[in-house]
C-alpha cells in the first residue's frame, strides 16, 4: 500500500487548505509521500491527483520536472557532491572520484547496502564553503578527503541520526496555522479589496 | 574580523549591517530574540500609517531588487493595475544561481525578519495572501522558516487582525523541489500552482498584472524583503544615507573561489568597489598563495566575466552594466591563474544546459551543444572550426553583439549589458555567457587544447 497514509491524508487536508487552489499543493503532498515511502511511488501520484483535483497525469508530468523527487528506492542516505564553479574551482572533481571509490558506486548509483546514494549535484549554495556537500539536503562545508571518510563513517554507525533523518523527510518542522488565527484563503475569482486598503480609501 | 560557528560562511565587519544585525547571536531565529533587539517594531510603526505612506516610503528609499534584475520594490509594488484585487505576494526563496548565497543564511538565520518584510510588503501594496517558496535543498531553511511561522502566528503577529489591527493576512510555506529555472518569477508562480516550472513568455503581461491564478502577484527576493523592516524602523533618510543615491543601503555578496578569505560580506552599496572586495583587509584579502588574479565573475554565473581590467568598478548595477557584465544575485567567483579557463567554462555551461526547462529550442538544444563541444575540447578532441561553432550556437541563442568586458591588452571596447535573446528566459543566454567570455578573453587558452591531429579530406577515389 502505497497511496498516502491515514495520518497523512489528514496532514494533506491541512495543506491543501493553505491555498486558494488545491492542486497548489501538488509538490509539498510530493514530498509528503516521498516521506511516507522514501520515494514517490504510481499510487501515491494518483493519490495526490485525486486529493487536488487533477489527474495522475499532470501530477506525474509536474513530479518529474523537479529533481528532489525519486521515482524507485534509493539509499537511507542521499550523498550530493557540488559541482558547481565554486566547487569545482577549489576540487569538487578530485572529492567526486574520491567519493565514487569509498562508496564504491558512480554518481546516480546506490551501495549494496542500501545505506547511500551518490550524486553528482549542482550549485548548493554554499560557495564560500567549497567543496559543499549535502546527506539529505542537510549541509557539510569543506569536505576534504578525510571528512568525507569521517562523514561516511559516522552515518554508517549512526551517529549522525539525530540531525539527519532518512530521506524523503526534508523538514522535521510543519507549518501549522491555527484555525482562530487563520485569515483565510483568498478567493481569486473574488474582487475584494483588502479591508485595511478600503480603511484607507 | 569576526565569524560565527552558527553562521558558516558568514564574515561581519565595520559596517553598516541593515540584514545580518542578528546573525552575532546563536538563536538569532527565534521569536524571542528578534523582539529582544527590536523585531516587529518595523511592522508596528508600517501599520501606524496608511498603507499607500509606507508604499511612498519604500519607493523614495529606492530599495533595489536583490534577486538579479535589480528593479526596485516600490516601483514593482506600484506596477499592479489600480483597483483590480485580490493581489498576491509571493517571496523567491528558490536562491540556485551558482556562486551565490545569501538568502539561504537570511532564511536560516533570521527567518522572523523577513516575515516581518512580508508583512509590511503585504501591508503597503494590498496584497491580501503571501506565499514563501523555499527552495527544496535548504532542509534547515524550511525548519527555521516553519518554526518562526508557527511562532509569529501564536504570538499573533501574523494571520487574521494583525497586532488588533484591520490587516489581515495569512503566509503559507511551500515547498521547491530541485529546478534551478523556479527562480524566474514566473515559472516560480507556474511551479506554486502545482505545476512544471516552465516560464510564462512575457511582455507583455507580468506577473504585476497577470501571475497566481491570473491575479496581480508581486514576487520579490528573500534579500530584498529583509531590508524592510530596517527601512520602517530607521526611516527613508538612514537608508538613503548608506550607498549611493542609484544604490542605496546595503548588499549582501558572497565571494567565492580562489580568494583567501572567501565569505558572505554585507557590504555598501555603490561604493565599495571589487578591488576592495577581493584585495581588501576586511573582505578577501588578496588572492590565495599569493597568486595572480585572472578573471572574476561579478554577479553569478550568468555574468559575463571580468579581468583585473575591471577591478576598480564599484557594485553600482548602471557602471557594471556599461562595462559589459551585471551584478545580478551578489556573487563573486575568483580564478587565479592557474585556474583552467575553458573548464571553468564548462563547469558553468554544464549547470545552464543542465537547467534548461525544455521549452525553448535554442536553449534546449543550444546549451547541450555548447556544453558536448567544450567538453570535446577539454578532453583534446576538438578542432579548429569547433571554436567557430560555439559562436554560432551561441549566436542563435543571442542574435548579436554578446555584452563582454574591456580589454586593453586585446585592443577590445566593451558591449554593454544587456543582450538579445531568442528564448523566453534568460537560462539559454546564461549557457553562452561563460562560453563567450571565455573565448573573448582567454581564446588562447582554447586554441591550446585543440587536437593535434590533421583532418584527411575524403576526396573521391578513397
Amino acid at each position: 500500500m502505497t497511496r498516502l497514509n491515514s495520518a497523512n491524508v489528514e496532514l494533506a487536508k491541512e495543506i491543501i487548505g493553505r491555498y486558494p487552489r488545491s492542486r497548489s499543493a501538488t509538490i509539498p503532498l510530493l514530498h509528503l509521500s516521498q516521506e511516507q515511502n522514501g520515494y514517490v511511488t504510481r499510487e501515491a501520484m494518483a493519490h495526490i491527483a485525486e486529493l487536488v483535483g487533477t489527474t495522475a497525469a499532470e501530477v506525474y508530468g509536474a513530479a518529474t520536472f523537479y529533481e528532489m523527487f525519486k521515482f524507485e528506492p534509493i539509499g537511507k542516505y542521499c550523498v550530493n557532491i557540488c559541482q558547481s564553479i565554486s566547487c569545482h574551482l577549489l576540487g569538487a572533481d578530485e572529492l567526486i572520484h574520491h567519493a565514487e571509490s569509498v562508496l564504491g558506486v558512480k554518481p546516480g548509483g546506490t551501495t549494496a547496502d542500501g545505506m547511500f546514494t551518490l550524486e553528482a549535484v549542482e550549485c548548493m549554495a554554499a560557495c564560500t564553503e567549497a567543496p559543499a556537500v549535502q546527506v539529505n539536503y542537510r549541509h557539510r562545508f569543506r569536505v576534504a578527503t578525510e571528512h568525507f571518510d569521517q562523514l561516511i563513517a559516522d552515518l554508517r554507525a549512526g551517529k549522525l541520526a539525530d540531525e539527519i533523518p532518512a530521506h524523503g523527510t526534508l523538514a522535521r518542522v510543519r507549518q501549522h496555522i491555527p484555525a482562530d488565527r487563520a485569515a483565510g484563503n483568498v478567493d481569486p475569482d473574488k474582487p475584494v479589496a483588502p479591508a485595511w486598503m478600503e480603511a484607507a480609501q | 574580523m569576526t565569524t560565527y560557528p552558527w553562521a558558516a560562511g558568514y564574515i561581519a565587519g565595520d559596517r553598516p549591517q541593515i540584514v545580518t544585525g542578528r546573525f552575532q547571536y546563536e538563536d538569532s531565529y527565534t521569536l524571542e530574540r528578534y523582539l529582544a533587539t527590536g523585531g516587529y517594531a518595523g511592522l508596528r510603526a508600517a501599520l501606524a500609517k496608511p498603507a499607500a505612506q509606507v508604499h511612498e516610503d519604500v519607493k523614495s528609499a529606492t530599495v533595489l531588487g536583490r534577486g538579479g534584475a535589480g528593479f526596485p520594490a516600490g516601483t514593482k509594488w506600484g506596477l499592479t493595475p489600480a483597483g483590480k484585487f485580490p493581489r498576491y505576494l509571493v517571496v523567491n526563496g528558490d536562491e540556485s544561481e551558482p556562486g551565490t548565497y545569501k538568502d539561504r543564511l537570511l532564511m536560516e538565520r533570521d527567518p522572523h525578519q523577513l516575515i516581518e518584510g512580508c508583512l509590511i510588503a503585504c501591508y503597503a501594496a494590498g496584497l491580501s495572501q503571501c506565499f514563501l517558496y523555499i527552495r527544496g535543498e535548504m532542509a534547515l531553511a524550511h525548519e527555521r522558516v516553519g518554526q518562526a511561522l508557527n511562532e509569529a502566528y501564536a504570538a499573533g503577529y501574523v494571520g487574521k487582525n494583525i497586532l488588533g489591527s484591520k490587516f489581515s493576512v495569512d503566509i503559507a510555506l511551500h515547498w521547491g523541489a530541485g529546478a534551478y529555472v523556479v527562480g524566474e518569477e514566473t515559472a516560480l508562480i507556474e511551479s506554486l500552482e502545482g505545476k512544471r516550472g516552465e516560464p510564462r513568455l512575457k511582455p507583455p503581461f507580468f506577473p504585476a498584472a497577470i501571475g497566481l491564478y491570473g491575479q496581480p502577484t508581486i514576487v520579490n527576493n528573500v534579500e530584498t524583503l529583509s531590508n524592510m523592516p530596517w527601512l520602517l524602523c530607521n526611516g527613508v533618510e538612514a537608508y538613503t544615507a548608506i550607498g549611493t543615491a542609484t544604490s542605496p543601503g546595503t548588499r549582501m555578496v558572497a565571494v567565492s573561489g580562489h580568494v583567501r578569505r572567501p565569505g558572505v560580506y554585507e557590504i555598501i552599496n555603490g561604493t565599495t568597489t571589487f578591488r576592495d572586495l577581493l584585495y581588501g583587509d576586511e573582505f578577501c584579502q588578496g588572492i590565495r598563495n599569493g597568486n595572480e588574479l585572472k578573471a572574476f565573475v561579478p554577479g553569478g554565473g550568468s555574468a559575463p566575466w571580468f579581468t583585473p581590467e575591471q577591478l576598480d568598478l564599484p557594485f553600482e548595477g548602471r557602471l557594471v552594466g556599461a562595462a559589459g557584465s551585471m551584478l545580478g544575485s551578489g556573487a563573486v567567483m575568483v580564478m587565479d591563474h592557474t585556474t583552467d579557463i575553458p573548464r571553468a567554462a564548462l563547469s558553468l555551461t554544464r549547470f545552464y544546459a543542465h537547467e534548461s526547462c525544455g521549452q525553448c529550442t535554442p536553449c534546449r538544444e543550444g546549451g547541450t551543444w555548447l556544453e558536448r563541444i567544450l567538453e570535446r575540447i577539454c578532453d583534446g578532441h576538438g578542432t579548429a572550426s569547433d571554436l567557430d561553432l560555439l559562436i554560432e550556437v551561441g549566436t542563435s541563442i543571442c542574435p548579436g553583439d554578446f555584452p563582454h568586458a574591456s580589454s586593453t591588452k586585446l585592443g577590445l571596447d566593451a558591449t554593454p549589458f544587456p543582450y538579445k535573446m531568442t528564448t523566453i528566459c534568460f537560462v539559454g543566454p546564461s549557457a553562452y555567457a561563460p562560453v563567450h567570455s571565455a573565448l573573448t578573453l582567454f581564446r588562447e587558452e582554447f586554441e591550446a587544447k585543440l587536437s593535434k591531429r590533421t583532418l584527411i579530406p575524403v576526396t573521391a577515389g578513397h
